[in-house]
Parts: C-alpha cells; structure tokens; sequence
C-alpha cells in the first residue's frame, strides 16, 4: 500500500461520511499538536538570537536584509522608507538616535537624511542562521559529549537487555516458590521515583567510587522493572512445548534462553531497546547529579551549559536540541520495523 | 534402542493423585501405544517417561538404569509433540540439526544424518524454509525428523497426528508404521484414537483414571477384552452391551434372560456362574446378523450407509440402542422392524465390577 492510498483512506461509499471528517480531523489535530512543537524547535534553530527574541515572534527564521553602502564598513540594513511626499523609498540605516534614524540611499551613499523610525518598515528575508550548528561544534566539545551520549547509551541498553532478559527468563520459564513474589516486588519498585532514591544511590556510586565515570550512569539503571515485566509477559506468551522441545533435544537451559527464548523474544527486545535508547539518550537528572567534570558530560549535560546563570543561549541550545533528537529519531526508525515482524513467527498451529 | 521399564510410577500434583502405580515393560524395538480416554493420565506417564514431569512415586528405568533423578536432557529420548513445537525461527534443517548440535557432532557428520532423515521423510525440498512455510503434514514430518535424527533410545509420540485433517492423518499413520518397520526403534505412542492404537501398535496400553487396564496386542485386546471398559474403548463403533441375567448354567451351556423375559441360550458354561448373577453382555457390531428367526426383535432408529458396509442403530423393547454392521449396501430405513441373531461364539460377559467373566472363541469379523 503506498503511502498516498494509506493516508486517504476512507470508510468507503462514495461520499465522505461524517466519520471520515471526525477521523482526519482528530489525525490533523494530532499531527499538529506532536509534531508541532519539533517543526518549532528546527525552524527556531536555524534563528538568530536577535530574530528569537523578537516580538511578534515569528515561525520562520527571518532576518533584517542588509547591504553594502560604499563609504561604510559594516553593511548596513535595509528599511522602505515613506518620505514626507508620500513615495516610498529603499534606504540603508546609518544609525538611529531616539525615534529618529539616520538613513541614506544605497544609490547616493554621501547624502544622508533623519526619517523617524514610525516612517520606517524593515524589509525581512528568509536566512538561516547556520553559526548556530557550526559555532558551538567549535567552541563547545559538542563530539565529546556526543562520544560520551553514544557510549552510555549503547552499553546500558546492552547490559539492560541482557540482565532483564535473563530475568524475564527465570520469571516467565520456571515454577518456583516465590515467583509471584519477586514479580511484585519487582513492579512494586515502579512506584518509587527516582528523587526519592537519588540521594542513597549517589551515595553508594560514590563509595563504589565511580562519581564522574560513565559507569555511574550506566550501572544504577540496568536493571529496569519495566524492562523485565515487559518481557516476562511475552515470554510467557512462548509455547511451553517449545522449551520442552528444546529440553528433549538435549538443550542446556543457557542454550533454551540463548537460542530458543532470546530469538522468539526478539520483537519484545526491540520494544525495550528502543524504550532503553530513549530513557538513557533523554537521562538529565541523575547524569547531571553524577557527572560534574564536562569532559565526562552527556549531550543532555552539556546543552545544559548553555544555560546560564544570567543569560540563556537560546540559538545554540536550541540547534544542539535538534542535533540530540536525530539519533534517537534514527532508532527508533529503524528498530520499529523488528517490532511487526516477528509477531506472526509462533509456528505452532 | 532401549529397554524401558516402569515400576509401581505414581504421579500426583499436591493431593490429587493422576497416576496410580504403573507397571509396565516396553522391549527393544516395540512400538507400544498408550490410549485412552482424555484426562486418563497418559500424556503425563508420557511426559514422566520423557522427564518433563517430575515422578512422585516409583521408578522409571531406561535399560536398567534408574533415571527419576536425571533431567530430560540427558535422558537420551526424543520426542514429537502435539502442537509438533517447531523453532519457529529456525529453517527445517536447523530444526533437525538443534538436538544433534547440541550433542556436539562434527558438521559433517550432522548433515548426513539431517540429509538422510530428510530423503526419508521426503523433506529435502524444503530445508531451507521456515517451519511457517510447511504445510501440516509437512510440519509433522518435520517434528519427526527431529526426533529420529539423533537415533534416540526410544521415540516419544504425544498425539502427534490430532492436529492434522482425516486425510492427512490416515497418510501420516502409514508413514509412522513403515518408520518403525525401517528404523525399527522403540517407540511410544500417546493418542485417545482407538484406530490410531490397533493400525499402529505392537502392544497397547489401555489406560483410564490413572491405571492400566489391559496391556497386549491390539487384537488380543479386540478380541478377548479384560473388562467391560476395555471392551467398549477398543473398537470402532463400540462394542453393545445389554444387562442379563443367568437363568441356569451348567457344564457346555449357560441361559441367560435378558431385559423383557428374553432368553438367549450360550453354548459355553462355566462352574463360577451362579443362577440370578447379574452380567453385562457383550457383542460387536460385526458379529450380530440379521436373520428371520432372531433373538431380537428391533426397530430401525438410523442407518449409516458407509458404501462398502452398512451400520444401522437400532432399539428393542427394554434393550439399549444397538449398532449392527452389514456388509454391502442394506436398505435399511428408520422404523423397519428387524429381527437380529447373536452370534453366539463370539458374545462376551462381564461381571458387574465390569471384569470379564467370558468371551467367545477368536473370531475374525466375518
């Protein structure tokens, strides 16, 4: 099915039923309520910090056209000019003093005059304000913390899976006393936030002596209650015949979890694997509590430096924002597709 | 190939017991098949056999050794499931290799023996594929192969053709017989389809509540049944049983009465029947006929016509509804009286606990 036949489908008939209204319209509000705000943070980077402070703000990332006037320096920006005998006129500001401007027409750089500046429009154009993306690659180690992002997110989600996986194994595939037990104590610990526990857990990160290490951000969440719920609960959905199988075929339980349950278990892995990516990409309050030297610092961290105490360097915090939501965008394109297939793979009848 | 060997098994989860004191030899070569009803314990004897159930009580030995202790891995057996528990993410030929890997075989030595279960199974068209790819039989054969790859002491069959269509399962059970007349290994079969028992076994295990009722060749179980549960499970339709009572026995001749004042004369006695003892009498389908001067008179319920053969359902006054089959095509129709003759050497009695007291002599359906 194309993607034009998937987005203009209808409940059938030949006219459009009410529903079909209902339906686009909700799909419209949603699409602009979601995507919305990510169409504004990647037009907004590509603005200056003085076209972000601007009232009325704008969507797109205007800027003042500017030209160069022979006999000044630095070009100068342009206005239409209404003069006193009402024709308009394209001149370049020289300088503005009070709610007069010194302005002078590009054609005859040497004849200045005062306008007032209610006589004055700017004239915009569209501009992208690529120094946004390209300063701080410079001056901040915008790769360092890249390197750093990239390392915890890689190792946690693999030190994840595979502690939850073995887990959600030993919960979903033996009978033993207490395994209710463990699987509530183990949801039960969803009900604690993580401010709650901060202070504790910094403490023994600490005594481990890993404060500023990327293990201290790795290490304490590994082991998600989700992550072994979710999988449990699809793990329980393998035929028990399976593993029963694989036990007549002479399997050790290392083998069944290794060869049996893990493939059969791919498309809940890859649901983890993508809440894992997105959790460790997105982490800010405990790395932050953790990481205080910035060459251990995490994307999260460091577009937090941006922020001042005294002033806010939108532009490039808002860039450095894009440039963070693309590998995480990446994966989850591409994992997503593991999540459908797979799904009709029992085999059984 | 091995000898297997059941004792005294129980087999109980928390109180309940399912499985009561189990004895049970199976030779070298044999291909035993456990039947009954559903609910009858025979998937969990099998599933202790093959150590996927714990054993609560007895001991259960493969040649001579006691394996209750030793996990189902290392027990040596293999076995082809129900619902046949393919990987489903593992080609046809990974499938049959998985147990011999494990074995840790040389490669080359795991395709001869996955290429050779292959051309007999006629699977090597497809090993290549996914277990979603095969059709039913083709799954099944599948299944098999796994199991037979690894030359196992014994193979193991939990109903392993219930979930293939009439057809298909009267061709797999062909194929299963000439498997074992090629391999000749030992085999045990777990099915509640008497036909499946009498055309594949050796020897069959009848088994209900629990308990073994008879053990033996499928015909001697047709033909001399221990009881009256045996009598009715062995035998497609069943076997028809009306209430009697013995008027007189004596030396080579028994009366009995039957429901309604009938009296039917046998041409056998025995010393150990009393006068007015209650009894079951028993008589297959084949071995009634319909004739002028019958025991019974009945009356047409419904007539089957099978083409080759005919069974008609019908009942008497007093009497249950009786199935008599007649060779060739009889025009029967529902109400016609028919008068019906017991073939008298070939009626069996039961006692009220359901024991057999008599049966005719052998007879082959005729």
């Amino acid at each position: 099915m194309s993607v034009v036949e998937a987005l203009s489908r209808t409940r059938g008939g030949k006219r459009l039923h009410w529903t079909d209204y209902a339906a686009y319209g909700y799909l419209v509000l949603g699409v602009f309520l979601m995507f919305g705000p990510v169409v504004w943070l990647a037009l907004s980077s590509f603005k200056t910090q003085a076209s972000l402070l601007e009232f009325p703000p704008t969507l797109l990332p205007m800027s003042q056209k500017e030209a160069v006037v022979s006999g000044y320096d630095k070009p100068l920006p342009l206005f239409t000019v209404t003069l006193p005998d009402g024709s308009k006129k394209l001149m370049g500001q020289v300088r503005r003093v009070g709610l007069q401007a010194q302005m002078v027409d590009p054609n005859a750089p040497d004849k200045p005059i005062n306008v007032a500046i209610g006589q004055r429009q700017p004239i915009r154009e569209l501009a992208f304000a690529t120094s946004n993306y390209t300063d701080p690659l410079r001056q901040f180690a915008f790769t360092r913390y890249l390197g750093n992002s990239v390392f915890v997110t890689i190792v946690a989600t693999i030190i994840t899976l595979l502690i939850n996986s073995m887990a959600a194994f030993a919960l979903s595939i033996y009978e033993f006393p207490g395994r209710n037990a463990a699987m509530v104590g183990i949801i039960g610990t969803l009900m604690i936030p993580i401010t709650v526990i901060l202070v504790p857990v910094y403490l023994v990160v600490t005594s481990l002596g890993l404060i500023n290490s990327l293990w201290a951000v790795i290490l304490p969440g590994a082991a998600t209650p989700t992550g072994v719920f979710l999988l449990r609960q699809y793990m329980m959905t393998l035929p028990r015949d399976l593993i029963e199988a694989a036990r007549m075929d002479k399997a050790s339980e290392w083998q069944i979890y290794a060869r049996i349950v893990l493939p059969l278990s791919l498309p809940a892995l890859a649901v983890l694997a993508i809440f894992s990516v997105m959790w460790r990409w997105n982490e800010f309050l405990w790395p932050l509590a953790v990481l205080t030297k910035s060459e251990s610092y995490t994307l999260q961290i460091g577009l937090n430096a941006f922020q001042g105490e005294l002033q806010v360097q939108w532009q490039y915090l808002l860039a450095m924002t894009v440039l963070t939501l693309i590998p995480v965008s990446l994966v989850f394109v591409f994992l997503q597709r593991f999540i459908t297939t797979g799904i009709a793979n029992t085999g059984l009848k | 190939m091995a000898h297997l060997e059941l004792r005294d098994v129980e087999k109980s989860y928390g109180t309940v017991k399912v499985i009561h004191g189990v004895d049970l030899e199976v030779k070298d070569g044999e291909f035993v098949v456990f039947v009954g009803p559903s609910g009858c314990g025979k998937s969990t004897l099998l599933r202790m056999i093959a150590g996927l159930e714990d054993i609560s009580g007895g001991d259960v030995r493969i040649d001579g050794i006691v394996v209750n202790t030793i996990p189902a891995s290392e027990r040596g057996l293999a076995m082809v499931f129900q619902s046949y528990a393919l990987y489903p993410h593992m080609s046809v030929y990974k499938n049959m290799a998985f147990g011999l890997e494990n074995m840790g075989l040389p490669k080359a030595e795991i395709e001869r023996r996955v290429s050779n279960a292959a051309t007999l199974l006629r699977l090597t068209d497809y090993l290549q594929r996914k277990p979603k790819a095969l059709s039913g039989g083709q799954r099944q054969r599948v299944a098999i192969g796994r199991a037979i790859v690894r030359n196992p002491k014994i193979c193991l069959f939990d109903e392993p053709l219930s979930n293939l269509d009439a057809e298909l399962r009267v061709a797999m059970r062909k194929e299963l017989s000439a498997l074992h007349a090629d391999l000749g290994g030992t085999m045990i079969y777990v099915t509640h389809d008497q036909v499946e028992a009498m055309t594949l076994a050796s020897r069959i295990v009848v088994l209900r509540a629990g308990q073994i009722e008879q053990v033996g060749a499928p015909l001697d179980l047709y033909n001399r049944p221990d009881n009256l549960f045996v009598a009715t499970f062995i035998g497609s339709p069943k076997m028809n049983i009306v209430e009697a009572t013995v008027a007189a026995s004596s030396g080579d001749n028994t009366r009995l009465t039957l429901p309604e004042g009938r009296e039917l004369s046998l041409p056998f006695g025995g010393g150990d029947l009393q006068t007015g003892q209650k009894l079951s009498l028993g008589i297959r389908p084949e071995h009634i006929v319909v004739a002028a001067d019958g025991d019974l008179e009945m009356s047409v319920d419904l007539a089957e016509q099978l083409g080759g053969e005919t069974y008609f359902y019908a009942t008497g006054k007093g009497l249950p509804q009786f199935t008599i089959r007649e060779n060739g095509q009889a025009n029967r129709r529902r109400g016609d009286t028919v008068s019906i003759r017991l073939r008298r050497d070939s009626v069996h009695l039961f006692a009220e606990d359901g024991k057999a007291i008599r049966h005719g002599a052998t007879q082959v359906p005729g």
